[in-house]
């Protein structure tokens, strides 16, 4: 007697493998078209008017020298604004175009349509607008002094009951600071309006939410939101920085004004103004272990600039605070981070999300308990590791996969790699021929952090996903349809591979996401394979039990036995002895079957305002990383030599993409680590450009060990856990760690700059 | 905008005459950027790429002529053995597409106190060959920046080449930005060592108003260094060097570095290209 086990059948271009991107050949080639390759007959040209203080009173505004520019078709203030001047993500206090005052510098004070978008530009800089210059608040413990607070979030936790003294053997404390990181990505804010004939407009835009951009805009439109319809243009990168509006409101503001298209696209210097940053932060720390290297307890102050509007910064502090202690194993934690408002730029979501900030702190200190109880970085850590069962500083259990330890050790067991070789493209300052070894030390360092996945606090998160079956040219096809940002991540492949598996469907295209259908949530919060992954699979799931209920009524029902004995194979509906029941061709003919879900992740609750306590987070994610660095200690100059990490993906959905992912991100963090910072004085930004705000390059960016582990989170879609934020956070301590090994510095600050190392 | 394209050089230096606010463009890769930032709004343009003679160099008596118009790249392919300082500068520029475009005539047209190519022509004791209707000169290098990206170049003239001995002694350059590749320089140092003369040629960028010389290092060096002997360079003296050095710069604090790094970063470089020229020489370690 012989027992069948039922493999999952391996379906070409489907789930765990890695089929070529639909705009891969595109990209690569220049093809594609971005948000700023619109175009429309007839359309005009918008611009900005921004304020260039930080902090002014609005005495007057006169448009009349702009609107004298030929070719200029509207200039528009905020009392051109029909709806609600103001929107936000969760509080609704950014102004569509500044009202009375602006709060920081390059805030929208007018905008421009013309035929030309030289034409707006100069038409911008003839606006006139009288600002009584005030004194910015900068300074983010000076705004929460005067009560500037957008959050507080406590964590309290206690191994005894009661205000226990927090006292042990061994107490290390640290002041850590993180400067403001931009997302940097490459395609500028832009998008296209179109004004329509019900009154309404349509907007063609990069973003990352379609329905919350459509709400927000709406209500600043005066309109329903059934006439605000949006589509995805083309996105030239996310990282957070497209959660908030941009120009959507500008555009069509002008669109509905004008009667005309109206396209808008910012240039880089402009793009730095247009969207929000990584909270800066301050953070100090105290951790107490036992001689043995056991964590007693944590003692934390989290204070985040949030600049002048409030944007994610209450989320950005829950992450901070709730995540603040890192993946380990701590009795008592004692936490407080803050976020307020300052007259600096605005700051909100950035890829890791407030976890990059805490993580710079806590692994910055286990390295420096490490040191004084003489143990071995990584022992340390592996002693205090998460497991499952562990309970967060929230009271939460960690119920699914945590190999916090197993991802340390596999990083520490690789090979180191070789000394260098003498091309001078490996040494500290690369071709630049700065040092031919002289003065240059080589460091190791470890980091681990840990990264909620999709939304939290009780958030209502779902996300839709339409899915169609029908018979094309004689051939089953599938269109799956949802309003997900494809933002280059690769969503939009994963979609056709989740189709392909759940439906056994070779051809499966992906509409182009817009708010014809539900929302699809934000392509944030590393949820987007989770949410709408997991709501494209029930849509499929969806579609194949109403074919399957066609069946039975075409088909002996004998031969069938339960629906979950048959399979979609290759267009056929195949039974569990692998013989074929029938084909999708023959059982559709010329019908369609379409199937919309709405699909939720397992309910999560907010935080006890008082204690912090409270089942907040979904899921959690872990990755852990070593770097190897070259520094020359007598100039400063740092060359990262290796990476090597492993995180746990639960599922790789598509094996490339999560190697993208963990390579893009950990080149992020090694931005932050050494050369990534908006420099900002009194509230002004001195560095808006990519010539002076450096990210890494080819040469900046070593070769990367890659270990993906893939531990199924049986609460899941075929156990997978996000991959996008992980890797961005431990990789600026682990580079950080290693300059520090490197040098025997303290190095408190990120990025660490020449000088930093030159002059401690 | 008027946008000019002379055929050949006469056409070019009439053209510059006829329009002496034209803006002279050949790779493009400073004047497009601040047109494309709004910085400036020329007249006209005078697009020097169609003048060949502006891309080839040669032997002019002991001295080595270089087109205004020859890129960095071809400086990298075709002369490294002959200006080997302006070859490992021109290296150190942007990216690879940038040097595929840009020139040492653009550089000294911009005349930026970070542009890479300075250094290394103060060291190697370059001339600046100027023309205009009125006739052509040949400008010391030394003598060409005035200030912030003002040079003594009139509105009438072209830059038509530059000159370094065809016989250069040992030549260093190096560089410190805050990446490893396509960065603007913090500071950058260029060194120059003759022992047919026993003379020393330094030049430092992106540490005060206009790129500059360290004479009184070099000055300093000439009379120290063991150039009967080539022993081994002191370490006194090799130190007093970069001390020197790094006080010749008149460096500031701005987004890329601070004013007191700069000096210092200029001190190393300069003992360090110093051991490394010595060693080219045949001196001893």
């Amino acid at each position: 007697m012989t027992t069948v086990v039922k493999e999952p059948t391996a379906v070409a271009g489907g789930v765990g493998t890695s089929p070529q991107r639909p705009d891969g050949v595109l990209k690569v080639s220049g093809e594609f078209a971005y948000s700023s390759d619109l175009w429309a007959d007839e359309m005009l040209w918008g611009a900005t008017v921004r304020s260039p203080h930080p902090s002014a009173e609005l005495r007057g505004i006169d448009i009349t020298g702009a609107l004298a520019v030929p070719g200029v078709y509207a200039v528009l203030t905020a009392a051109d604004v029909p709806g609600a001047r103001h929107y936000g993500l969760e509080v609704v206090d950014q102004p569509v175009l500044a009202v009375d005052e602006v709060r920081y510098e390059g805030e929208p004070v007018a905008i421009v349509a013309a035929d030309h978008p030289e034409t707006a530009r100069r038409a911008a800089a003839r606006v006139k607008v009288e600002y009584a210059v005030r004194a910015p608040v900068t300074d983010a413990e000076d705004a929460l002094t005067r009560g500037d607070l957008v959050r507080h979030v406590p964590i309290r936790r206690f191994a005894t009951a009661g205000d226990a003294a927090l006292t042990a053997d061994v107490v290390v404390t640290g002041d850590y600071e993180v400067g403001m990181q931009d997302q940097a990505f490459l395609g500028p804010e832009s998008g296209l309006a179109v004004p329509a004939e019900d009154g309404g407009v349509d907007l063609f835009v990069a973003t990352q939410w379609l329905h919350v951009d459509q709400r927000q805009v709406a209500a600043c439109l005066g309109l329903p939101p059934e006439k605000v319809r949006l589509s995805l243009a083309g996105v030239g990168g996310a990282f957070g920085a497209r959660e908030d509006l941009s120009m959507q409101v500008h555009a069509c503001l002008l669109a509905l004004h004008t009667g005309r298209p109206v396209k808008m696209v910012y240039g880089r210097e402009e793009s730095f103004f247009g969207h929000v940053h990584r909270h800066p932060a301050r953070l100090s720390y105290e951790h107490g272990a036992s001689r043995d290297g056991k964590l007693l307890y944590v003692k934390a102050r989290i204070l985040l600039d949030g600049g002048a509007y409030t944007s994610s910064t209450p989320a950005v502090v829950a992450n901070a605070a709730t995540l603040g202690v890192g993946p380990y194993d701590v009795p008592t934690v004692v936490i407080d981070a803050y976020g307020v408002y300052t007259n600096n730029p605005p700051c909100g979501a950035m890829r890791g999300f407030g976890a990059v900030q805490a993580c710079f702190a806590y692994e910055s200190q286990m390295d420096k308990l490490a040191a004084a109880l003489g143990l071995d970085p990584v022992e340390l850590r592996r002693r205090n590791a998460m497991t499952t069962g562990s309970v967060m500083p929230t009271g939460q259990l960690v119920d699914g996969p945590a190999p916090v330890a197993d991802l340390l050790a596999r990083v520490r067991d690789r090979p180191l790699p070789a000394p260098a070789t003498g091309d001078p493209r490996e040494r500290p300052g690369g071709v630049a021929n700065t040092t031919r070894g002289e003065g240059v030390v080589r460091g190791v360092g470890y980091a681990i952090g840990i990264k909620n996945v999709c939304f939290s606090e009780g958030f209502d998160d779902y996300s839709t996903a339409r899915v169609r079956l029908s018979v094309v040219g004689g051939e089953p096809a599938v269109l799956v349809h949802t309003a997900a940002a494809e933002v280059g991540q690769g969503l939009v492949t994963v979609q056709a591979q989740i189709a392909r598996t759940e439906l056994g469907v070779a051809m499966v295209s992906v509409a182009t996401a817009d708010t014809s259908v539900g929302s699809a949530g934000s392509s944030s919060a590393s949820r987007q394979t989770y949410m709408t992954g997991g709501a494209v699979r029930a849509a499929c799931q969806a579609v194949r039990a109403t074919v399957l209920a066609r069946l039975g009524r075409a088909t002996d029902p004998d031969r069938l036995g339960s629906a979950e004995a048959l399979s979609l194979v290759d267009g056929k509906v195949v039974a569990s002895d692998g013989s074929v029941v029938a084909s999708l061709v023959d059982l559709l003919g010329d019908d369609v079957v379409e199937e919309t879900v709405e699909w939720r992740h397992k309910p999560t609750r907010p935080l006890d305002p008082a204690t912090g306590q409270g089942d907040a987070h979904v899921q959690y994610a872990f990755a852990a990383h070593r770097a190897v660095v070259d520094v020359d200690t007598e100039l400063g100059l740092v060359r990262v030599v290796e990476i090597a990490t492993a995180q746990d993906v639960g599922k790789a959905v598509n094996p490339q993409a999560v190697v993208g992912q963990i390579q893009g991100g950990t080149a992020q963090g090694l931005g932050l680590a050494v050369m990534e910072e908006i420099q900002v004085v009194d509230g002004v930004v001195r560095n808006p450009s990519f010539t002076d705000y450096l990210i890494p390059t080819i040469l900046d960016m070593p070769p990367m060990a890659v270990d993906v582990l893939e531990l199924g989170d049986p609460d899941a879609p075929y156990g997978l856990r996000g991959v996008g934020e992980p890797p961005t956070i431990s990789s600026t301590p682990a580079v950080v760690a290693a300059i520090r090994a490197a040098t025997g510095l303290a190095l408190p600050r990120v990025p660490v700059r020449p000088d930093h190392i030159v002059f401690p | 905008m008027e946008f000019l394209r002379p055929s050949d050089w006469d056409e070019a230096v009439a053209a510059k005459a006829a329009h002496p606010d034209a803006v002279p463009i050949a790779g493009g890769t400073d004047v497009m950027v601040d047109l494309n930032f709004d910085r400036s709004r020329p007249g006209a343009l005078l697009d020097l790429t169609r003048v060949t003679a502006l891309t080839d160099w040669g032997t002019d008596g002991d001295l080595l002529r270089i087109g205004a118009g020859v890129t960095y790249r071809r400086l990298i392919d075709e002369l490294a053995g002959r200006v080997p300082g302006l070859a490992m500068a021109s290296r150190t520029v942007g990216s690879p597409q940038i040097r595929n475009r840009g020139t040492v005539g653009g550089n000294l047209g911009s005349a930026s106190p970070a542009g890479d190519a300075h250094p290394a022509l103060l060291a190697a004791g370059a001339l600046v060959e100027l023309a205009s209707v009125r006739g052509t000169r040949r400008v010391p290098v030394t003598d060409f920046f005035v200030g912030p990206k003002r040079s003594v170049r009139t509105p009438d003239e072209l830059i038509a080449a530059y000159l370094v001995p065809a016989d250069p002694g040992v030549e260093q350059f190096a560089k410190v930005g805050t990446r490893n590749a396509m960065v603007i320089a913090v500071c950058s140092f260029a060194l120059s060592l003759d022992a047919t003369t026993r003379t020393v040629g330094t030049g430092i960028g992106s540490a005060g108003p206009t790129p500059l010389r360290a004479t009184e290092a070099a000055d300093f060096l000439a009379a120290e260094l063991p150039w009967e002997s080539l022993g081994p360079v002191p370490a006194a003296v090799a130190a007093r060097f970069g001390e020197l050095v790094g006080a010749a710069a008149r460096p500031i604090d701005d987004v890329r570095g601070r004013a007191d790094y700069r000096r210092h970063a200029l001190a190393v470089l300069a003992r360090r290209t110093l051991g490394w020229a010595w060693a080219d020489l045949g001196g001893a370690a």
